[in-house]
């Protein structure tokens, strides 16, 4: 027997042994509360489809599927804080990846650290390491990541940019040379919705006006808030708002792609999402509508991530870590993510599953500098991020871009950057 | 010793609800009083005392400067427009017309109606577009009836948003305003106005001289109740404009209060918007219960 094979044999043998340690070692059993925000449409259904593929690895444990209705989330966000106040949490939870996490939950020390997990499972290498990034907070991951949406994304009616014979645009610049040409067609060139759609166009507008690099620092406080570079994306944002509808403040999200539909309006900057609703009314993506990365940002990806912790005491913490693996697998976020119409945030996903659009952003996803997204909880604290939010709602009153200006760097002096 | 038990058996019948208001009424105050002074910011309570930082702070927040505004222009054109329809009605409806019954049911109606269901059918209503291909609702209404110059940005206007809002409130409301002076006109002894008639005085003379001045009463307990409503007004605001219209034009100090404790997390700070609320309520029922309090010793 040579030396080399020694190493061999123990490695089989030790594999053989694990194999039947797993195997009598007891399957996690009991009750497991998932609780999520995921009631409408496709959501619930993608989370029905996680849930199989969960109870066939782990049959023996009885899934309790508590969902609160509302508000993208914040009325789930209200009961599930108070119940992390009162020493309730459920056995795992829905919460946007990055500081909405982490700065609601982990600097309160209510959750465990999973880096554990990923080390286990193998995932450091499956998943992006922008991403691990964004997840992370001291050296630890808090969070497992189900699925990816993309915020930086212009929507666009393919029938309108033919008959004006327009490209979409890809800069700022083009941006604002279409735009004329829409107006003076009469078409409205840009739609918008409600409050927080005007945040999302926002931050598009600061990633594709001072690139991922920057952009990404206005987070840690590597780029300056009062810098030239933000005034330059502040008053593209203010000249970008000339060519919205001029009701975008009663209009819901997908009021205002439907806009886009109608073709009253050609282009629409909203996340991913949106492709679903365009879907739902019949247009196949690449005829009847098209979309290219928001002005100035290709080549990056401005991403959000529905993801799953462990609090501090979850009532049966096995049967936690048990959900946690399987929405951080291959299987469960090949299951959710079609349905639910985004991208696994496992890079290993398989595209012959997706569509046209999502397979495009899976390319870009593995391939573009990934990005936190503000308005949906990655990049800042929701402290940090009211602020900001109030800061884009009164500028929207009197449209001066050096108050603006002061006020955001304000706020994330408040944030102690 | 009867008296005695009788007092103790009314006394153990009280008790509960002592308790129960006790607690989650005055309990409560306490603790939202203790939070606005405190650090707490984000999931975990911190009780570290910070004086009136967070009231110095709010106040220096320009949304804040704005809610302050609206709720004093709302407060205004709320109570002032409700109680002169109310008048209004109250006065027709003292004509004994026939129907009666069934004009007083219509006004009134709108009040048992929640502010979020009305919150849903007035922001259709209020359409904010008003480019003549993408008009709705009012707008539309007064674009077909010929009267274009009444069309509006409604709620979106981006430094009067809040008057929009008057318009909801005061229909639910006047109605309920009119309940409250029909029943004080009805209560004015008929022998008064014959008298006044004997003595030859017309029906706008009785009205200004006999009618308005016995109603002075109702007319406070109206205030007392239309303010603290629209002081603390909350749903119908959220139902409308959901997060306070275009520039904060329509915003409300309870709206405020809701998406800073339970978005932002700011609980030290939110809790300080809920004392100002209440001190603002304060000013206003404070004296009143004052003045029943001594009217009923008197009595």
């Amino acid at each position: 027997m040579s030396k080399k094979r020694l190493p061999n044999i123990i490695a089989v043998t030790l594999m053989f042994a694990m194999i039947l340690l797993a195997g009598c070692a007891a399957q996690p059993s009991g009750d497991l509360e998932v609780f999520s925000w995921w009631t409408a449409g496709g959501e619930a259904e993608g989370l029905e489809a996680m849930l199989e593929v969960f109870a066939e690895q782990y049959p023996d444990i009885v899934v309790i599927n508590a969902t609160v209705a509302g508000g993208a989330g914040v009325d789930a966000r209200a009961v599930l804080a108070t119940r992390m106040q009162g020493g309730d949490p459920p056995g795992s939870f829905q919460v946007h990846a990055g500081h909405e996490l982490i700065d609601t939950y982990v600097v309160a020390d209510q959750m465990e650290s999973i880096t554990f997990l990923y080390e286990e499972e193998g995932w450091l290498d499956v998943y992006p390491p922008d991403l691990i990034e964004i997840l992370s907070y001291d050296g630890e991951i808090w969070s497992v990541p189900v699925n990816i949406h993309r915020a930086n994304v212009l929507w666009y009616n393919a029938g309108v940019f033919t008959e004006q014979g327009l490209t979409p645009p890809t800069t700022m610049d083009d941006f604002f040379a279409v735009a004329e040409v829409l107006e003076d067609g009469g078409i409205i060139p840009l739609s918008l919705g409600e409050s927080w759609t005007v945040v999302h166009l926002f931050e598009t507008v600061l990633l594709g006006s001072m690139g991922p690099d920057a952009y990404s620092g206005l987070w840690n406080g590597s780029t300056d808030w009062g810098s030239s570079q933000v005034t330059q994306a502040l008053e593209n944002f203010d000249r970008m708002l000339d060519y919205v509808n001029e009701d975008f403040a009663a209009l819901s999200w997908d009021q205002a792609t439907q806009l886009v539909i109608d073709g009253t309006a050609a282009m629409n900057i909203m996340g991913d999402w949106a492709e679903g609703y365009f879907k739902a009314q019949g247009w196949t993506p690449g005829i009847e509508f098209g979309w290219v990365a928001s002005p100035g940002s290709s080549g990056a990806f401005d991403a959000l991530s529905d993801s799953f912790g462990l609090p501090k005491d979850a009532p049966n913490r096995d049967a936690a870590i048990a959900w946690l693996r399987v929405c951080g697998s291959k299987e469960g976020q090949d299951a959710f993510n079609p349905i639910k119409g985004s991208i696994p945030a496992h890079t290993g996903g398989n595209r012959g599953l997706y569509d046209q659009y999502l397979q495009s952003a899976m390319d870009d996803f593995a391939s573009d500098a990934i990005v936190p997204s503000l308005m949906h909880g990655a990049a800042a604290s929701p402290s940090w991020q009211q602020d900001i939010i109030d800061a884009v709602a009164l500028f929207l009153g009197g449209r001066d871009v050096s108050a603006f200006q002061a006020a955001l760097v304000a706020a994330a002096g408040d944030a102690g950057y | 010793m009867r008296i005695n038990r009788d007092r103790l058996i009314a006394f153990l019948m009280i008790l509960p609800s002592l308790v129960a208001i006790a607690v989650f009424v005055y309990g409560f105050i306490g603790w939202t009083a203790r939070s606005s002074v405190s650090a707490w910011e984000g999931l975990l309570p911190d009780y570290t005392f910070t004086g009136l930082t967070n009231f110095i702070d709010l106040f220096n927040t320009p949304r804040f400067q704005i809610d302050i505004r609206n709720t004093a222009i709302f407060t205004v054109l709320f109570i002032s427009t409700c109680l002169i329809l109310g008048l209004v009605l109250a006065v027709l409806l003292d004509q004994r017309i026939r129907g009666e019954a069934l004009f007083r049911n219509i006004y009134l109606f709108p009040m048992a109606i929640s502010f979020i269901v009305t919150g849903v059918v007035w922001r259709w209503l209020l359409n904010p577009a008003t480019s003549l291909e993408r008009l709705s609702g009012l707008n539309l209404l007064f674009h077909q009836a010929g009267l274009d110059f009444l069309i509006s940005k409604w709620y979106t206007h981006p430094s009067f948003g809040i008057v929009a809002i008057v318009i909801p409130a005061t229909w639910q409301m006047s109605g309920f305003t009119m309940a409250l002076y029909l029943a004080g006109i009805r209560s004015i002894p008929e022998e008064l106005r014959e008298a006044a008639r004997v003595d030859g005085a017309n029906e706008l003379v009785i009205y200004r001289h006999i009618v308005m001045p016995m109603l002075k009463a109702i007319t406070l307990s109206a205030v007392i109740i239309l303010g603290h409503t629209s002081l603390k007004i909350f749903d119908l605001v959220m139902a409308i404009t959901q997060e306070g219209g275009q520039g904060y034009s329509a915003d409300v100090p309870a709206l405020n209060m809701w998406y800073t404790t339970f978005r932002a997390l700011r609980f030290g700070e939110g809790a300080a918007i809920a004392i100002v609320i209440l001190l603002t309520v304060a000013v206003l029922i404070v004296p009143y219960l004052v003045y029943t309090f001594r009217s009923e010793v008197e009595a």
